[in-house]
């Protein structure tokens, strides 16, 4: 698959530190107070010094000729509450919060540098809105952290003992063996994609499809042994793989797949690298999937798209409980559309396995992506109810 | 050439009659083929007379100019672009014919005029009308009609030269190499010939592909085509920039009219064979946007993958719209704030060796897939002095681009877009010559 470059690089900046008495994700019954801030060269000018509890929405605009971030921070001024960073001079970025009463403070940083600049008291009222201060929030999100990071290496270990069964029976002719495995062995891989995917030449080395291909570039991974292992789809005139050719293919795929493990020891996540891991995993089923375009020549498309749904699924009970604090509708509403999908997929199971993607029917296809939207609006929701 | 202005409408009196008598019996008996009576129905004129002050629908663009409009022409809303396949058996001389009947009838619709002797409503009462008529009573809408010559023309795929013109291809006309991540379908690609027709009312451009096939019959028929509702790029400092389908605006440094030099420097054909001095090149592709994914796509990531801000369309780098990205620049950990896989840093000119091209591309929605998804995108429309220079940026784009995820490439063309065309002659004329 081709990388979804985001979630692991640029967004991964950010998360842990601002989530302590703050949730965005406001209920759209409850608009609250708007405010300006003006970040200039020299100062950091809000429009009011006080607001009702609830939601607030913040819209920084940089004045001054350097990059700025606005911090919004509790009353100690250390601990952030809620921030927007990397605001180029010229443009206006909002920042939309939800605060219970209580003492704050505002800051601008121009320059991203030093301790920040016109730092001045922020009062929150009371108001008819509640907004409950979750203190064990922390330790929640490094347990979920600490757990996925766990799941993920879990995933590769297997991907690498599956991988060196497959590839040993491919490189010595086994072909049954090695289509008897290629599936279920791909699963891993599917399951923790978005992680796989972020390691640069890795993905393309491992899971590059041929269409993803340019001119002269050298087609390796699991899709160009599934292209020899699976003729039948082929074009005309399509030669089977010599020996050498399968070796090469065969050891590069077990090389790779090491280094992958190896880049997976030290991993962690951040909560929004793990809600928006969820997402991409989603949009993987969304784009490739249910398309049958991931798997073109032997047609497993249904493996790869119960993989992706299980590490979407483990990325969201992770979190689950600290969602059902903040927003417990959206986590009925992702309970449902998860297990209605799951419905749906149980019902392609053949022994061990699914269906082919050439044997379901137009409506069974269309059922799946309609649920796959049903679950994509919801889960989409996910980063911005837990993470600011 | 200088940046084109709307013309006041005023009648042409070389363009109305003309068609040859293969192109008039496709649409009046040939028995009154020829007659002369000329201005059949003359629609900008009845427009104009009525209408009260000059909009952007009176606008008429001249059909014989030094290059053919529909370039740099301030890009109009609507477009229908069609490619062609001449037809078996068409030999070089009918298909100079076609070319001919082509160039009369466009001429006439780009003035505002029915085609053919009579019209739409005006000829024998026993014969089909000439002009197919939905444009009755409408002005020409800023039409401008731009023909092109695909590689398949000069040979095809059998390796066959059809109109005995195979040494007259340019080197640089052949078909566009496979890019990463293309799944191009054959049957919204490629192509012998090419139409786009333009116009600010969608009536009107859709008027001019259906008299212009139907003048085909016979001769030449339509392989695939295109409608686009919005434009997606602006070609004069006078128009807005437009937003795609994603919701935001993008090609901000296009090529603009007003630009003489860089229209001269990166559109028009300079060092190729002398029949396409003045011309260019046409590039289509048909870009499905995966609209469902990224509807859902927070709004971060969103910004991020374009790397301008999705309210003003200004780069993440500061400043507003027109303001030159800084790709140096970097935020929190020394990152830049206009990532290294942003498009706005991929397709700039500065990360393209200074490549430039016109862009000319329009929203497209085609009802839905099987899938119950949106068929919708964007009809990709470049104009350049060599192929060569899309195929450097696309190659860039087709291997990085965060919004590969986002979007895929469906239909590709390339296209020799001759010069315009003097009176008297027809398009493409001195390929033949």
């Amino acid at each position: 698959m081709r990388a979804r470059l985001l979630p692991l690089t640029a967004v991964s900046a950010f998360g842990l530190f601002a989530l302590t008495g703050c949730v965005a994700n406001a209920p759209a019954d409850s608009a609250g107070a708007s405010l300006t801030v003006d970040s200039s060269t020299d100062g950091c000018t809000v429009s009011a010094g006080e607001a009702p509890a609830g939601n607030l929405s913040f819209s920084i605009t940089n004045s001054g000729d350097q990059v700025t971030e606005f911090y919004l921070l509790a009353d100690d001024g250390l601990r952030i509450v809620g921030e927007a960073e990397n605001i180029g001079p010229g443009l206006t970025r909002d920042l939309v919060v939800q605060l219970a009463e209580g003492q704050y403070v505002t800051a601008c940083k121009p320059g991203m540098t030093g301790d920040g600049i016109g730092k001045a008291g922020f009062t929150v009222t009371a108001s008819a809105q509640v907004v409950a201060v979750d203190e064990d929030l922390e330790a929640q999100i490094e347990t979920a952290n600490v757990n996925y990071a766990s799941y993920v290496r879990d995933q590769v270990a297997q991907l690498v003992t599956g991988t060196d069964t497959f590839a040993a029976a491919y490189s010595a002719g086994d072909f049954d063996t090695a289509r008897g495995v290629y599936a279920s062995t791909r699963s891993h891989w599917e399951r923790v994609e978005t992680v796989a995917e972020s390691f640069g030449d890795l993905d393309p080395q491992l899971d590059l499809r041929e269409a993803d291909l340019e001119d002269g570039q050298d087609w390796t991974g699991w899709h160009a042994i599934e292209k020899d292992l699976w003729p039948a789809d082929a074009e005309a005139g399509f030669a089977a793989y010599p020996t050498e050719e399968r070796q090469r293919l065969a050891g590069l795929l077990v090389q790779d797949t090491a280094t992958l493990n190896e880049k997976v020891q030290t991993l962690s996540f951040t909560l929004s690298q793990q809600t928006n891991g969820a997402i991409g995993l989603l949009d993987e089923v969304a784009t490739g999937k249910v398309t049958g375009e991931e798997e073109f020549w032997s047609h497993t498309d249904l493996w790869d798209f119960q993989a992706n749904i299980d590490g979407a699924a483990v990325l969201y009970a992770g979190v689950r409980d600290i969602l059902v604090d903040k927003d417990a509708d959206l986590a009925d509403s992702l309970d449902a559309e998860f297990a209605a999908l799951q419905t749906l997929l149980d019902a392609q199971r053949v022994g061990d396995g699914f269906t082919l993607y050439t044997d379901l029917s137009a409506a069974e296809i269309k059922a799946l992506a309609d649920q796959v939207n049903a679950l994509g609006e919801p889960l989409n929701q996910l980063t911005a109810s837990l993470v600011l | 050439m200088s940046a084109e202005t709307p013309l006041p409408p005023t009648p042409d009196k070389h363009s109305a009659a003309g068609l040859s008598r293969r192109g008039l019996l496709g649409l009046a008996g040939a028995g009154v083929a020829g007659l002369g009576l000329g201005v059949g129905g003359d629609r900008a004129y009845i427009a104009a007379a009525s209408a009260a002050a000059p909009s952007p629908a009176t606008a008429v663009y001249p059909f014989y100019q030094e290059h053919q409009a529909g370039i740099v022409t301030p890009a109009q809303d609507r477009l229908h672009f069609a490619a062609f396949d001449v037809s078996a058996g068409t030999t070089r001389a009918g298909l100079i014919e076609l070319l001919r009947d082509w160039t009369v009838a466009a001429a006439a619709m780009a003035a505002g005029r029915d085609i053919g002797d009579f019209g739409a409503v005006s000829g024998p009462y026993d014969a089909p009308p000439e002009d197919t008529g939905e444009a009755l009573g409408l002005p020409a809408s800023g039409l401008t009609i731009t023909f092109g010559f695909g590689p398949s023309l000069f040979e095809n795929a059998d390796g066959v030269d059809r109109f005995g013109i195979r040494a007259r291809r340019p080197e640089e006309l052949t078909e566009l190499p496979h890019f990463p991540g293309d799944m191009l379908e054959p049957a919204r690609s490629g192509g012998d010939l090419c139409i786009q027709a333009c116009a600010d009312d969608p009536q009107v451009a859709v008027h001019a592909i259906r008299n212009l096939s139907r003048i085909a019959f016979g001769r030449a028929v339509i392989r695939w085509s295109q409608l686009g509702f919005g434009r997606t790029s602006s070609t004069s400092t006078s128009q807005a920039t437009p937003r795609n389908l994603f919701g935001f605006k993008d090609g901000t440094s296009n090529i603009k009219a007003e630009e003489p030099d860089a229209a001269d420097g990166h559109v028009w054909v300079r060092d190729g064979p002398a029949w396409l001095a003045g011309g260019s090149y046409l590039v289509a592709r048909r870009i499905r946007m995966t609209i469902e994914t990224w509807d859902r796509t927070i709004l971060r990531e969103q910004e991020a993958v374009f790397g301008r801000n999705k309210g003003e369309g200004a780069p993440l780098s500061g400043g507003t719209e027109f303001t030159t990205p800084d790709f140096a620049l970097t935020g929190r950990a020394d990152l830049p704030l206009i990532g290294a896989a942003a498009h706005v840093r991929l397709a700039h000119p500065s990360r393209n060796e200074g490549i430039r091209m016109l862009r000319r591309g329009y929203n497209f929605v085609d009802g839905t897939d099987a899938l119950g998804r949106l068929d919708a995108g964007l009809f990709f429309i470049s104009f350049q002095s060599n192929p060569e220079h899309y195929t450097a940026v696309q190659l860039n784009l087709a291997r990085h681009d965060a919004l590969n995820e986002y979007i895929r490439h469906v239909g590709s063309a390339l296209f020799a877009v001759p010069p315009g065309t003097a009176h008297g002659s027809y398009v493409g004329s001195a390929l033949f010559a």
